[in-house]
């Protein structure tokens, strides 16, 4: 993502010189209909659960009537995508297969603005996020997935696809998570059933209507709606072959343990906890906006979001006060206005759990903080929060919290920032700030987390392997790694 | 009066040490005809936790060597085994119930195998590794490292080639091991212990269990400091194999499913006994002036 510009550094005080106009992005692009069905066999069908409706998290309008998948339409999504892997996708020439990626491609570019003010209403995530990042870079994964399906011979893994693929991914990028999903499984020949997140179901149906566009033969991709339980007869379903699953650690473990003595594949891409680490010698500026855009992308609902910073001592007054005056700067509210920087928070659920963990947070000991703030009257809302004096104890560290809340500690040493850096059961992510080349180098070696930024953070590219250690899950997304997860060798 | 022999007591090999099961119980262990061959330990679940606690005690040291140095040690397993080349014949020969022929085979299997290892272990970096086109101003670079800590069932009926083929792997990329042997043919998994205690071998970078999986796999597949588990020696218990891979989820462990039959070891490997215990990290810094 771009990093975020200080438009307006305030070298004294913090408050704003003007105040914005507000700079809506136009909702009329958009048409959402009343209700939706399941996108089954290259059709939207009827659910046989209890639908469920979508709503803005922003204002908490109702956006929509969403069918329900139960055990049944699992069954006959399943049984669409076993057909169309053994009679078309599975048998078709790479060469073909990649046309059809490129077409979704360029689809997604041309309804680009379409897609994006679509998933800044249902997710409620700034529009300058949506437009700028979730959408190009959905984009560029189907654009770089459609070049290995005539190549799979290079990629080291072998060129048979697995068959059919279960995916189920989150609301933080739905549509950024369903394209690492299933550009690669496409690529490598398999079909997918997907199931979006219950709270952001939306761009998955519009990119369901971009696989009719596309002339995607019936049955490759096929999306279910639904909360957990779909997700699990999904899961469980005996006739997939491989499970893709981007969410919470719990979940995680729940799916670990219900495919265990099966023979199906499993990726997760689960929970993290990174420590964004600050040197006495590092670029003050440049890491301040380091650290805002590490907890506060998104509204910090990010599995590899900096949540932890960890300065070293003899700058932690400094960088506070100057992390505190950006803060201060940024402009929570209406997603839709170009000029918002934090949005809403995804769903009431997900924001009394913030607000639990940070009560937790000062009941514990820590010191509380957030800049004067207005937030609107409806719709799910938290201020960019930090909390300072925090240990390795306090929950508001050990805790993935999902949000924009910052836990603040210091160190003394390089080591002792290994240590505490490293000291999390999560292993997804860290960063690193300093002028010093071979610290960076040093501190990128004994981290044990699968994405290292050094003087940058939260950077995402589908060139570049993503995915996490430990308790963060297994398999990487992204790059000729990403292809792992979707192929099998020749003979086995 | 012909000499009365020495024989030899077989013991636990953990953190460097030959200690006997600190349970106090042994087994009967019968060659091939079923006759007696010797009292071998039988680890306990405190001897799975203590090889669990000096595997990770040896990670970090052993981690951190260079690439070229793990490939000399694992090498030099290599020259010793060849060294004592008519004590692993026999033992896989009395094991195994084989011919002479085939257990020379056997033992000449194992030692190219380590060889073929050792030359991995600065290859397999630039193999899976590599440098990725962002598009942006960023220099970015993914590169394997070691898990950490994997527990390994060894093969039941390949006691020696089948041990060797599913332990190398492990530690030449940079991970330490417990593995637990096959349980009745354990002796070659003990000699071969003997072996690592003369070779250069960090203590604790391979610990070995001789028992039986389903006594020590749940300790292992539990323990929330093991990183990654190898079920390859439960091939053919699939009620132990699903009940090992459960346990495993609770951390997340990197789990390697027990395949429906013991493999032909004989085969060409392959990379992925190493890519499978190994992470992939992926750095990112900006480029500029």
């Amino acid at each position: 993502m771009a990093t975020k510009k200080a438009t307006k550094t305030p070298s004294t005080q913090s408050s704003p010189v003007f105040d914005y106009a507000p700079a809506p992005e136009s909702r009329a692009i958009v048409d959402i209909k009343p209700s939706y069905g399941l996108f089954i066999n290259g059709e939207f069908v009827d659910g046989g659960g209890t639908s469920f409706k979508t709503i803005s998290p922003a204002t908490e309008e109702v956006l929509a009537e969403i069918a329900e998948a139960d055990e049944a339409d699992i069954d006959t999504a399943v049984k669409a995508a076993r057909r169309a892997h053994t009679r078309v996708w599975g048998r078709m020439p790479g060469k073909e297969r990649a046309k059809y990626l490129y077409r979704i491609a360029r689809i997604m570019q041309e309804r680009g603005r379409e897609i994006a003010v679509l998933e800044s209403i249902d997710n409620g995530k700034p529009i300058k996020e949506s437009r700028d990042v979730d959408v190009p870079v959905a984009a560029a994964h189907f654009f770089y997935y459609a070049g290995w399906a005539d190549k799979l011979e290079y990629s080291g893994y072998g060129t048979r696809s697995l068959g059919v693929a279960a995916q189920v991914i989150p609301w933080n990028f739905p549509l950024l998570m369903l394209a690492w999903k299933i550009a690669p499984a496409l690529a490598a020949g398999n079909t997918v059933v997907l199931k979006p997140a219950e709270t952001t179901p939306l761009t998955a149906l519009l990119f369901a209507e971009i696989c009719q566009q596309a002339d995607l033969p019936p049955g490759v991709v096929n999306i279910v709606t639904g909360a957990g339980d779909t997700g699990r007869f999904l899961v469980g379903h005996d006739d997939v072959d491989k499970v893709a699953f981007t969410g919470s650690t719990d979940v995680g473990r729940a799916i670990a343990k219900a495919v265990a003595g099966t023979n199906k594949k499993v990726t997760l891409e689960l929970g993290g906890k990174a420590a964004n680490i600050v040197f006495d010698d590092a670029p003050i500026d440049q890491a301040v906006e380091g650290i805002v855009n590490g907890i506060f992308f998104n509204q910090g609902h990010v599995c590899c979001a900096g949540s932890r910073l960890l300065v070293q001592e003899s700058i932690a007054d400094e960088v506070l006060e100057r992390l505190k005056r950006r803060m201060a700067t940024l402009r929570v509210g209406d997603p839709l206005d170009k000029n918002t920087d934090v949005g809403a928070i995804n769903s009431a659920e997900q924001l009394a759990r913030i607000k639990e963990l940070s009560a937790i947070g000062e009941e514990e000991g820590a010191g509380r903080w957030s800049p004067p703030c207005d937030l609107p009257s409806t719709g799910f809302w938290f201020p960019p929060t930090l909390f300072t004096g925090v240990t390795q104890a306090h929950r508001i560290a050990r805790e993935e919290i999902f949000g924009p809340v910052l836990s603040v500690l210091t160190f003394r040493t390089p080591a002792e920032a290994v240590e505490k850096a490293n000291n999390t059961p999560y292993g997804l992510s860290a960063g690193v700030w300093t002028d010093k080349g071979s610290r960076i180098l040093w501190m990128a070696n004994q981290l044990r987390a699968g994405v290292v930024w050094a003087n940058t953070f939260n950077k995402f590219d589908p060139t570049s392997p993503f995915g996490g250690y430990k308790e963060s899950g297994y398999g990487r997304e992204g790059g000729r790694h990403g292809l792992e997860g979707y192929l099998k060798a020749e003979v086995n | 009066m012909a000499r009365i022999d020495v024989r030899k007591t077989y013991k636990l090999y953990i953190g460097g040490a030959f200690p006997r099961s600190e349970s106090g119980y042994s087994y009967v262990v019968n060659d091939a005809k079923g006759k007696f061959m010797a009292n071998a330990s039988l680890a306990s679940r405190k001897d799975a936790r203590d090889a669990v606690q000096a595997a990770r005690k040896a990670f970090p040291g052993w981690a951190a060597r260079t690439a070229y140095n793990r490939a000399q040690i694992v090498y030099r397993i290599a020259e010793v085994m060849e060294d004592r080349r008519p004590q692993f014949v026999d033992a896989v020969q009395r094991s195994e119930g084989r011919t002479a022929a085939q257990a020379n085979k056997v033992v000449d299997d194992a030692i190219d195998r380590l060889v073929w290892y050792a030359g991995w272990a600065d290859k397999i970096t630039q193999v899976v590794g590599g440098a990725n086109p962002v598009a942006g101003p960023f220099f970015n670079l993914s590169t394997p490292e070691p898990t950490g800590v994997v527990a390994v069932f060894a093969p039941q009926e390949s006691s020696l080639l089948g041990l060797v083929s599913v332990v190398a792997p492990a530690i030449v990329v940079g991970n330490t091991v417990v593995v637990t042997s096959s349980y009745e043919r354990p002796l070659p998994a003990v000699t071969f212990a003997e072996v690592l205690a003369t070779s250069d071998v960090p203590g604790g970078v391979i610990n070995v269990l001789t028992g039986s999986a389903a006594t020590t796999g749940p300790w292992l597949a539990s323990h929330m400091d093991v990183n990654a588990i190898d079920l390859t020696g439960v091939a053919g218990d699939a009620d132990l194999a699903k009940s090992l891979e459960e346990a495993s989820a609770e951390n997340l462990k990197r789990v390697r499913r027990a395949p429906s039959a013991e493999p032909d070891w004989s085969l060409d490997p392959g990379i992925d006994r190493m890519t499978g215990v190994l992470e992939t990290k992926t750095v990112w810094h900006p480029v500029g002036i």
